[in-house]
């Protein structure tokens, strides 16, 4: 049997890969709602596994409220950068500091 | 081979495929090819789900994570025409800060899992489900009885997000012709019909009345 520290090894291995992947394509916005998408199913790898390793079904309704959370999330994300690119022709984070911040 | 060394086999098959397609995911050039390496992570991160006897969630994650969302961000990423060049400028520059941070929370996430709390002695492997035991079924009762305010929020949130993505993206375009049907509702009898009082036909000096009064009806119509 595959012991339950192997699964929070890959999911803690798929997360460090998203945070990477924010640092390194920090001016794509699509790719960083894709990394975003990445780190969420890393945790709920994480949920399914203690879910299935302690009995217990509570995992597994948190991993279904994350994952409609997350497809509300990234809808609007979505159309947030479309309405983004309508205005601007470009999706560059760097581009974007209209707030001065 | 026995079914717990098919399992084992299973595993480090997935995981594998899992963790170059999400490497494969932040590296690539084109961002349709991203997001397709992101459709085999969510699917093998389905199979694995599978083998944690999960099989409600990896359908789901199947159906509406790669069917709905990922074909949304590949509609999304083929609609926009981006220029890709300058958005790969910084690559690699940022990408040793990225290796060191990943790095970083890799090692972290390490030190904390090779203690004893998480060991195999701690966590022993269940035993396999009987045949018959429903998953779904589980499930649905747990979300239909103890989490059934939350599951009522989560439905919510989804209506709420389809008002706000209609909204965001809706426009109105200057010169399109289009039914408008507020419009076509809000019309009363009044703004339709107009009744003109005339005399029936008979004397000469009578339809000459009536004919002015028609005219004095179409200046004022008009």
């Amino acid at each position: 049997m595959v012991p339950l520290s192997h699964y929070l090894i890959l999911a803690a291995v798929l997360f460090a890969i998203a945070v990477a992947g924010i640092f390194i394509n920090r001016r794509n916005m699509i790719l960083l709602l894709m990394c975003i998408e990445l780190m969420l199913l890393a945790v709920n790898l994480n949920f399914v596994a203690f879910s299935h390793f302690l009995g217990d079904l509570g995992g597994q309704v948190f991993v279904f409220f994350i994952l409609t959370v997350a497809a509300a999330e990234s809808a609007i994300g979505l159309a947030i950068l479309v309405v983004l690119f309508r205005n601007r022709a470009s999706i560059n984070v760097d581009e974007m500091d209209d707030l001065k911040g | 081979m026995t079914a717990a060394s098919v399992q084992q086999l299973l595993f480090w098959l997935f995981s594998a495929v899992l963790v170059v397609a999400a490497l494969r995911v932040i590296t690539a050039k084109n961002p349709v090819h991203a997001v397709l390496f992101l459709v085999l992570a969510f699917a093998t991160s389905a199979a694995l789900w599978m083998l944690l006897e999960a099989e409600f969630l990896a359908i789901v994650l199947v159906l509406v994570y790669v069917g709905a969302v990922m074909v949304l961000l590949l509609f999304v990423v083929m609609m926009l025409d981006i220029d890709i060049e300058p958005l790969r400028a910084g690559f690699t520059a940022h990408l040793p800060l990225g290796i060191v941070v990943g790095a970083l929370m890799a090692l972290e996430m390490a030190l904390v899992l090779s203690r004893d709390f998480f060991s195999a002695g701690q966590f022993p492997a269940q035993p396999p489900l009987p045949a018959g035991h429903g998953n779904t079924e589980q499930l649905g009762l747990a979300l239909y009885g103890d989490y059934l305010l939350q599951f009522e929020i989560a439905a919510l949130i989804l209506l709420v997000a389809i008002v706000a993505a209609i909204a965001l993206t809706l426009r109105r375009r200057p010169g399109v012709r289009r039914q408008r049907v507020g419009a076509q509702h809000a019309a009363s009898k009044a703004s339709r019909l107009r009744v003109v009082k005339m005399h029936a036909e008979g004397s000469a000096a009578a339809d000459a009345t009536a004919a002015d009064a028609a005219a004095g009806d179409v200046d004022r119509g008009a």
